[in-house]
């Protein structure tokens, strides 16, 4: 049960995903102004607006919430920019929380969008030789799906997955993609495209691992006693359970982007729980709700090896079983606990700082029962969860 | 004719002349070890000091995980035209208790390698620039059998 202090999900909005190649400002504002449609509201209400940062649109990107308060028209609301690569959606969510529990607004808009170039993430330009993100690009050519492969490997060599279980969860998040409006590529695949897909870094194909995208995504949050002053109750509404940004416990003996090497465990042993099971871990003690109270989750499959390491992250199955988890039905749609109802990365690809966010509208719409074509049945908990370069793990509950 | 010009792709993480090792950094009150090398800090939370020196790691470890690079990989990347697929692995030093990535030796590729395999420091060119100085980066290669005593 949500608490009287669980802060309530007001709109929320999305400008589809895609690669239109335009003003990532444009696409910005197309979701905010679908947020306050669907909460009610008008720009001049919301006061305080936290952006979530894109570091590939040149200023305007890196101060965010400034550059989509400006293009809305000032009003003098409070403000938050902030990056966190993949998870900077989730910082403006924790800072527009914050900032309501402590009392200092009643309601704020986090919003994030991106236009990505095409082809592999690239770092920033220029010879910066201390920076870890020129030195895996530079020395070793160590590309994102390079590191994704790594950790596919592992499964393959380690628990016995199968490429074929790694497609396993293409085929799944396509399929329920097909559905979404939001979704870039709304087409199913099978596992038989996966022959005719080549190989990216081996063992990972071309469908293995999620595309760039152009998108943008909007959500309004406020407190209890504003929702009910507008709603007149709060039956029905979607609260905020958890926020839960981590980081890393040292040694971090993973090998985890952008890193060259991982920390020694030499002189310190490793913490009983690895990094991106204690995102999990964080966010369901601040939740006081567990793995078995979800009716679905939104992972980061950022490769389709990545959503099965998510899975015994959260605790859906203990380490090792993931594939067998995919191969069961209970992760995709009328399964036990659907992951990736939205489609997932693999139906969007990624625009960076608004991918979180996007997480929380498609929560909120399961949680409303809205999500048509890709409902989950009778959606009461859901959780979405993340991993930003360095550290900055993200976990995400919305409860009914 | 002058021979060429080879110079390390990066200064102070590999040694030049043989035997070839990576160059770490140990902190001096704690001992814990870092990679790559750097000075400041030891990145231990509950150890205060400030002194990391720089220290030879061992030259063999074994292979943690592996992959094979089909496309070449964007600039900052100097990928040689036309691109040749190749592979990089995530190598254990057990006495250091880390994990350091690097490129897999030319011409051995994922098919070659296999998790827990004994791998060992050695040295390739990374990329010519447009002087014709070479530019020397650390690889991972098979290792050779121990030489009996």
């Amino acid at each position: 049960m949500a608490t009287e202090r669980d802060l309530v999900v007001l709109g929320v909005g999305m400008h589809p995903w895609g690669k239109w190649g335009r003003n990532f400002v444009e696409y910005g504002l197309v979701a905010a102004k679908a947020a306050l449609a669907d909460a009610g509201m008008v720009w001049r209400d919301i006061q305080f607006v936290a952006g979530a940062d894109t570091i590939r649109n040149g200023y305007p990107g890196f101060v965010a919430g400034s550059t989509f308060s400006q293009a809305m028209g000032w009003t003098g609301a409070q403000i938050s920019s902030s990056y966190a690569a993949c998870a900077s959606g989730a910082q403006g969510m924790q800072s527009a929380r914050a900032q309501i529990l402590a009392g200092f607004a009643d309601v704020a808009m986090v919003i994030g969008a991106d236009t990505t170039p095409k082809g592999f993430f690239a770092p920033v330009g220029g010879e910066r030789k201390e920076d870890p993100d020129w030195q895996r690009f530079h020395l070793l050519g160590a590309t994102n799906p390079a590191f994704f492969a790594l950790n596919a490997r592992r499964r393959i060599d380690v628990f016995g997955d199968t490429p074929d279980d790694f497609a396993m969860v293409k085929v799944k998040n396509s399929k329920a993609g097909v559905a979404n409006p939001y979704a870039r590529f709304r087409k199913e695949f099978t596992l038989d495209d996966f022959a005719g897909s080549p190989i990216v870094s081996d063992p990972l194909r071309l469908l293995d691992i999620c595309a760039t995208s152009d998108g943008a995504a909007a959500v309004i949050i406020c407190t209890p006693e504003y929702a009910k002053a507008k709603l007149g109750t709060l039956e029905g509404t979607v609260r905020i359970r958890a926020v839960a940004n981590t980081t890393p416990t040292y040694p971090q003996v993973r090998l985890e982007l952008p890193d060259i090497a991982t920390d020694s465990n030499a002189v310190v042993a490793a913490p009983a729980l690895g990094f991106k099971d204690s995102v999990a871990h964080n966010a369901y003690e601040q939740a006081g709700l567990g793995p078995e109270d979800l009716s679905c989750a939104e992972v980061y499959d950022l490769s389709t090896a990545l959503e099965l390491d998510w899975y015994e992250n959260l605790g859906l199955c203990p380490e090792g079983e993931g594939a067998s988890l995919v191969r069961s039905g209970a992760t995709a749609l009328g399964g036990r606990v659907p992951v990736n109802a939205s489609g997932g990365l693999a139906s969007f690809g990624e625009a960076i700082p608004a991918q979180a966010i996007a997480q929380v509208c498609e929560l909120t719409w399961q949680l409303r029962g809205q999500a048509d074509g890709h409902q989950v049945e009778d959606a009461k908990v859901g959780l979405a969860i993340n991993q930003g370069l360095f550290g900055h793990g993200s976990c995400t509950i919305l409860s009914k | 004719m002058t021979a060429t010009e080879r110079v390390p792709a990066i200064d102070g993480w590999f040694t030049t002349s043989e035997p070839y090792t990576l160059i770490g950094a140990k902190c001096t009150d704690c001992a814990t070890y870092v990679f790559p090398p750097r000075s400041g800090a030891c990145p231990n939370p509950d150890c205060d000091s400030m002194e990391l020196e720089p220290a030879p790691l061992s030259r063999r470890g074994t292979v943690w995980s592996y992959t094979e690079n089909h496309y070449a990989p964007p600039a900052p990347y100097v990928a040689a035209e036309p691109f040749e697929p190749y592979a990089l692995a995530a190598v254990q030093l057990e006495a250091e208790g880390i994990v350091i990535l690097g490129q897999v030796a030319k011409g051995v590729m994922a098919a070659d390698l296999s998790i827990g395999m004994e791998v060992e420091v050695d040295l390739q060119v990374l990329y010519r620039d447009a002087d014709g100085v070479d530019h020397w980066i650390w690889t991972w290669a098979p290792a050779a059998p121990e030489a009996s005593a």
